[in-house]
């Protein structure tokens, strides 16, 4: 294994477990720590991609060893830029760990060298490919942020305050943190999407085969799509967005992991 | 040799003295003059200072004989008040040395407080130290004390959490409202009836830059009166359906006897609303908000029984601060302990002479070392020259030192004054 990859995991680990002390022990330092971790293993992580992109001349997205790693560098990407807005600081207890998980798995998944057919090259797919990845990490972390919602959520409606309800943030912060990043995956789901159609019928003449895959999909397309429209003309925010949200994830999932098992 | 002030603390609080004992022997501030002239006509009293709030009453005092000056603040007490001594004397504590300055550090810091963490009463004691600064009842040893025990409080507040959680009805509201809405600015609430409260929240709320304001009351006028006050708009009882549309905050505390909001009022409120979140405070006992309303989505209802146990745990939260709070009195403690053990007069003599004698030394080597065509002979007379001079030097100042016992509260102000002439403290970092 690489051994930029293996600081990359190595950073990730202990960011996680520096997030995971923070929420526990209410510590600033300990969560400048993580931060700074997890600052380091995404500069890593980017390097790693980065390299690969340039020998192969395509995000590495070819198995499910790159796939993960990419998917992980994505969310820890997308989550720090999203930082410099919101510093929703007990979010990074529930990123971290998803891009360790999200490394930890590529890294004992086998790694074969795949022989690229040049179609799969090309500005096109580095569109189709770019946007998708970027579209699922923001999803993911809407996700994550659904999820704090619900818990904080839950702690308030039942009275039940403790260790959550003190280290949650509001409602109000959680619900419109999860907005953003709806709004900001949708465009790109959406041009991930299209240009996959477009890619499509380059390489098989055809738009639209209707294979599990694509189908899929579409369901994911269309649930986003329901979700962001339900809040923009209905108004709906709150629990029952929160809940979509986690919904729109898991179709996600299930699209992502059987574009390599199904 | 002379002994210096000890420092004894003799009071009773909250804790040891039921409030028909503490109404009794509390002093108001006009009285304290009073009592500190009294108070230090006594031969015992070198310092002393009055401190009384409605939860306690305690006398701190520099002393050179303990148990005659404890003899003298009961006395007082029990002529002062015409109280007699049994009504008062099992109540009482007394602290002294390490034990007395724990405790003043821990009244000033709110460690001891009824109400652990409750701002007011270091404000209480710098007003006490004022009053006997004024009368020059406090010097070398109260003085020392009283800043250090601000600061010691100062850096509790600081450092620990224990003023953060709410431990008021109306605290406790706008800390949920904060976890609802984020920001409370600009957040429109309406109070339903009249009550202090309820008035108090919607004070805190206000405060918070909530609004516009909205106030329903039965009697428009009463509804008026109160608006006026907080600078909102009165509107009729009978409107208060149509303003849940509006408002996002509701407090209501009525004499009803039955819901005056129900679940049907809330048709079609929400998507009117567009959803955004609603809270309802219920102050009022019996209900006036009825609590199925907490099942509607994005609403949340709370109750007085709902806040106060929210108030319970914010209390168990402080009392987990306050044991950090404990550790920086204790360090406090230590230290002040360091320079008040300076202050005796043997070990300041000590100290004076050998920071002299390590100027001499080092003077010499610095002289020696350029002289190098001096003999063993000069040297030796350089030597006794220097030593015969700071010997001569200290002379007066040694004596003086050693005989100041014979003013009373006296000698640790001159023991102060030396350590500072000389600058002897400088590897002690006791300020």
């Amino acid at each position: 294994m690489n051994v930029f990859f293996a600081l990359t995991t190595a950073c990730y680990v202990a960011s996680s477990i520096g997030y995971q002390g923070y929420v526990l022990f209410q510590k600033r330092p300990i969560y400048k720590v993580a931060k700074i971790l997890l600052w380091v293993g995404f500069l890593c992580h980017t390097g790693v991609i980065a390299v690969q992109y340039f020998k192969a001349g395509h995000f590495p997205v070819q198995n499910l060893h790159e796939t993960l790693s990419t998917f992980g560098w994505a969310v820890v990407g997308v989550f720090l830029i999203l930082q410099l807005k919101f510093n929703l600081m007990v979010l990074g207890a529930l990123v971290a760990p998803l891009a360790t998980l999200a490394v930890v798995i590529a890294s004992i998944l086998p790694n074969p060298p795949i022989e690229i057919d040049p179609v799969f090259k090309g500005l096109w797919r580095t569109f189709h490919v770019g946007t998708l990845i970027l579209g699922n990490a923001a999803f993911a972390i809407a996700f994550l942020v659904a999820i704090l919602y619900l818990i904080q959520e839950k702690a308030i409606k039942d009275k039940k305050r403790g260790f959550f309800f003190r280290r949650l943030p509001s409602l109000q912060l959680l619900d419109s943190m999860g907005y953003s990043c709806l709004i900001a995956g949708f465009p790109m789901l959406t041009f991930g999407i299209i240009t996959g159609v477009i890619y499509a019928q380059m390489v098989t003449g055809r738009f639209w085969t209707w294979d599990q895959k694509e189908i899929l999909a579409g369901i994911t397309w269309l649930v986003y799509a329901a979700l962001l429209h339900q809040r923009l003309a209905v108004g709906w925010q709150g629990k029952r967005a929160a809940i979509m949200t986690i919904l729109g994830f898991a179709v996600l999932f299930l699209t992502f992991f059987l574009r390599f098992l199904g | 040799m002379v002994e210096k002030s000890e420092i004894v603390v003799v009071g009773l609080n909250h804790k040891t003295a039921p409030v028909e004992v503490r109404e009794r022997l509390a002093f108001s501030s006009e009285d304290t003059p009073e009592v500190l002239e009294t108070m230090r006509q006594d031969q015992c009293v070198d310092e002393i200072m009055l401190f009384s709030t409605c939860n306690r009453v305690e006398f701190l005092l520099a002393t050179k004989d303990i148990p005659e000056a404890v003899e003298a603040v009961k006395d007082f007490l029990a002529d002062f008040k015409k109280t007699p001594r049994q009504v008062f004397e099992d109540a009482l504590y007394v602290y002294d040395g390490d034990e007395a300055v724990l405790h003043i550090f821990r009244v000033a810091s709110s460690l001891d407080s009824m109400m652990i963490g409750e701002p007011q009463i270091l404000g209480q004691i710098k007003e006490a130290y004022q009053q006997a600064s004024d009368h020059g009842t406090c010097a070398v040893v109260l003085n020392r004390l009283m800043h250090r025990s601000f600061s010691v409080a100062k850096r509790v507040r600081t450092e620990t959490g224990i003023g953060d959680h709410a431990v008021s009805i109306s605290y406790a509201a706008v800390e949920l409202g904060r976890k609802i809405f984020g920001e409370l600015e600009g957040k429109a609430v309406l109070l339903i009836g009249a009550g202090e409260m309820a008035e108090l929240a919607v004070e805190n709320l206000v405060t918070n830059r909530a609004q516009p304001i909205f106030v329903a009351n039965r009697t428009f006028e009463r509804g008026l009166e109160i608006a006026e006050r907080f600078r909102g708009t009165a509107i009729r009882f009978e409107e208060v359906p149509d303003y849940l549309n509006v408002v996002d905050i509701v407090i209501s505390s009525t004499g009803a006897s039955h819901y005056i909001l129900m679940r049907e009022d809330f048709k079609g409120v929400m998507r009117a609303r567009k959803n955004r979140p609603l809270f309802l405070i219920d102050i009022a006992v019996p209900r006036d908000i009825d609590p199925e309303i907490n099942r509607i989505s994005n609403v949340y209802v709370y109750d007085i029984d709902d806040l106060k146990s929210a108030i319970q745990e914010n209390m168990e939260e402080r009392q987990k601060e306050a044991l950090r709070g404990e550790r920086i009195v204790d360090e406090a403690v230590v230290q002040f302990r360091r320079w008040f053990q300076s202050l005796d007069v043997v070990p300041t003599i000590v100290a004076l002479r050998e920071k002299t004698e390590e100027i001499r030394q080092a003077e010499l080597k610095k002289t020696f070392a350029s002289l190098t065509s001096a003999s063993e002979q000069d040297r030796a007379a350089i030597e006794r020259l220097t030593a015969a001079l700071v010997k001569k030097i200290l002379h007066d100042p040694t004596l003086f030192l050693k005989q100041i016992g014979g003013y009373k509260d006296k000698n640790s102000l001159y023991v102060d004054i030396t350590r500072r002439l000389f600058n002897l403290d400088e590897r002690n970092n006791c300020e």
